[in-house]
């Protein structure tokens, strides 16, 4: 585990950055004028987590966690898919 | 949770910010369409949570349920409703064009 | 020494990824209107969990499967999905930055398709 902790520091410095990444999306979630500009928000936010979950299972060390982030990654899609059928009203 | 790393408490405060915010956001949109996607963010955000908490079993299924299929249900729900001719269901209450613009030629 | 040297590569993945999701976030923040948005939103997203899923498969190579399966599915249908987001922002009106030039799906769409009902 010794050459794990080398890279500790690397590892802090982008899970800060994936928070202000998260931070930076949500404010065009809270604010965004239009539902399409939210969808795309929500969009971002699901793949920022996606990382999120990604690093987390990384700091914790489980692997299982990993199931989780393959769900999103199919879900998302399929949320964004009936979303935008539904804005262009094909639903 | 005796030992948490700052990073790991750091993360929960912003997980719980964010999910304050939503919920917020949720409960005071005008317009439906953004009030669902407010509760899919709330529940992305409860599964990372329950992540946090060290329960990835609960956590797929938040995702599965919470963010993924009720958020569809409720959107086809709403086309259904909207198909029928109901006013609630239009699309961008609080938009520039105030939902005039309804976007299809038909 | 060959763990460390590829601990390292991971770590600087890993943060070059973050540092695109910053981009990106920071392009969702800043451009003017949808289509721009979803350009910064999806594109520079998609870079960045390949990025950062690449240096978790660095520091732990055991899940580099599982890793490469998520980044697989986010490869595929990010760009999809975007797409489609776009064209459904374009059938609903969105408005547009007044800096944009042309819009030839308009143009397109009034040529070889004058009702309007292709799905």
């Amino acid at each position: 585990m010794a050459e794990f902790f080398v890279s500790e520091s690397l590892i802090y410095l982008a899970a800060i950055l994936i928070g202000l990444a998260f931070l930076l999306a949500l404010f065009r979630f809270l604010k965004g004028p239009s539902t399409a500009d939210r969808v795309v928000a929500f969009d971002v936010l699901t793949i920022i987590g996606i990382t999120a979950i990604a690093l987390l299972a990384l700091l914790e060390g489980r692997g299982i966690y990993l199931d989780v982030a393959l769900v999103y990654a199919l879900l998302s899609f399929l949320g964004v898919i009936v979303i935008a059928r539904y804005l262009e009203r094909g639903l | 949770m005796m030992s948490m790393s700052p990073l790991i408490t750091g993360i929960t405060v912003l997980l719980c910010v964010t999910m304050l915010g939503a919920a917020v956001v949720a409960i005071r949109a005008k317009a439906m369409p953004i009030a669902i996607l407010a509760a899919g963010l709330v529940s992305l955000v409860a599964s990372i949570l329950f992540l946090v908490l060290a329960s990835p079993d609960v956590a797929m299924t938040e995702a599965a349920i919470g963010s993924g299929l009720t958020t569809f249900l409720f959107f086809f729900v709403l086309a259904r409703i909207r198909a029928a001719g109901h006013d609630d269901a239009e699309m961008d209450a609080d938009s520039p064009d105030g939902g005039k613009n309804d976007g299809v030629r038909t | 020494m060959m763990a460390s040297l590829l601990s390292v590569i991971g770590g600087v993945l890993l943060v070059a990824g973050a540092a695109f999701l910053l981009l990106g976030g920071l392009g969702l923040v800043r451009m003017p209107d949808v289509f721009n948005r979803i350009q910064a939103g999806t594109k520079a997203t998609t870079l960045g969990t390949l990025l950062s899923l690449a240096g978790i498969a660095c520091l732990q190579p055991a899940w580099t499967l599982k890793l490469a399966l998520i980044g697989l599915f986010i490869l595929f249908t990010n760009p999809l999905s975007s797409q489609v987001l776009a064209r459904a922002a374009h059938r609903a009106g969105a408005d547009k930055s007044p800096l944009t030039a042309v819009d030839l799906l308009a143009k397109d769409q009034l040529a070889d398709d004058p009702k309007g009902d292709r799905a």
